[in-house]
């Protein structure tokens, strides 16, 4: 009985997956989404008490204006110097006064650690280049980053950006926070 | 002289094609799983900015994208840079609407995790994104991805 079944003709089988094949290999696009990622603050409510005041050696003022000059700390520096600058000022290794406090906190998996309390502000004008600013937020997620590596590191001997446990990347997340306070938009030339 | 042409005919062996579609299968099942489908058909340019530290977008289907740079017709729209929501241009006010719009689509227990994604032209001034911003902040979407390209951040020409 199964030799009186006949054979299908599998021949066109590759042309028909060649037509698929040639269907996708013409729509796709290989490329990844990559970007920064940055929450907003909520909106704030007109009714909410001011906050307290952050007190001004913990403050660490970013300026950027129109002609994407940068203004750090009342300094004008370059974008090169950025990322060690901020660094110097989140680390404050040398316990100065005029670098930001740091509180002592028992963090789990890490142990006791002394948490900056350092905040980045970071303040842009409308005519700022959106080139220029992503550039000064790259530098600085760059220094917190490295930071954050070093902190890894000493704790668990690999790199921040190589842990897989969610909950060690959550310790060294609130070791070194991610501090960047973005002002308030101000109308100087009202809307354009 | 007919016993050399029969052997020269006899020298060429069909070559067996019947792994063909197996192989051209393997090919397009790579291609149907990494393709994507392009949804919007683009009328501003956004060339991207570079940047070091970045992270790849996960799950796609909760990103919606807001695209902001200058027209490609500018004989038509001009050279300031303009707000692309879907197919078509934008202003800021048309904002609220959209994510509301977004949000829609998705389900209620994914919300949470809806992504922002601005692909902003780098060339673009960051007074249309400070309000794109602000928008957003006020119908709470707030977590937003600034799309960038994975390389160094330029040295020459902005610093001093």
């Amino acid at each position: 009985m199964a030799r009186m079944r006949p054979e299908i003709n599998a021949g066109s089988m590759a042309d028909i997956a060649f037509l698929l094949l040639i269907f996708f290999l013409v729509t796709t696009t290989m490329d990844v989404d990559t970007g920064i990622t940055r929450m907003l603050p909520p909106p704030i409510d007109p009714n909410a008490p001011e906050p307290p005041p952050v007190r001004e050696r913990n403050v660490f003022v970013v300026l950027v204006d129109r002609h994407d000059r940068l203004m750090v700390e009342g300094e004008l520096t370059s974008i090169d110097r950025l990322k060690e600058q901020t660094k110097h000022f989140l680390l404050n290794p040398t316990n100065d006064p005029s670098l930001p406090e740091k509180r002592t906190e028992d963090i789990p998996h890490i142990g006791e650690f002394q948490v900056s309390r350092g905040v980045i502000s970071l303040q842009n004008d409308r005519g700022t280049s959106y080139e220029m600013y992503i550039s000064v937020q790259n530098e600085l997620a760059a220094a917190i980053n490295s930071i954050r590596d070093e902190v890894s590191k000493d704790s668990f001997g690999i790199k921040f950006s190589e842990l897989r446990d969610q909950e060690l990347i959550d310790a060294v997340r609130q070791a070194v926070p991610m501090a960047i306070s973005e002002a308030e938009p101000k109308d100087i030339g009202g809307r354009r | 002289m007919s016993r050399f042409k029969k052997e020269t005919k006899k020298g060429t062996p069909k070559i067996n094609t019947a792994s063909l579609p197996d192989i051209i299968f393997m090919l397009l099942f790579f291609f149907m799983v990494t393709t994507t489908l392009r949804e919007t058909q683009l009328f501003v340019r956004t060339q991207l900015p570079f940047a070091t530290e970045v992270q790849t977008l996960e799950r796609k289907s909760l990103v919606s994208y807001i695209y902001i740079g200058p027209p490609f017709q500018t004989e038509i729209f001009g050279t300031e840079p303009r707000i692309q929501l879907n197919d078509q241009f934008a202003s800021v006010d048309d904002i609220a609407s959209f994510i509301s719009s977004e949000r829609e689509a998705r389900a209620e227990a994914e919300r949470p995790l809806m992504t922002t994604s601005l692909k902003v032209d780098r060339e673009t001034t960051m007074g249309i994104v400070t309000d794109v911003k602000q928008e957003l902040r006020q119908v709470n979407a707030l977590r937003i991805n600034y799309s960038t390209a994975r390389g160094d951040v330029p040295r020459t020409g902005i610093s001093r």
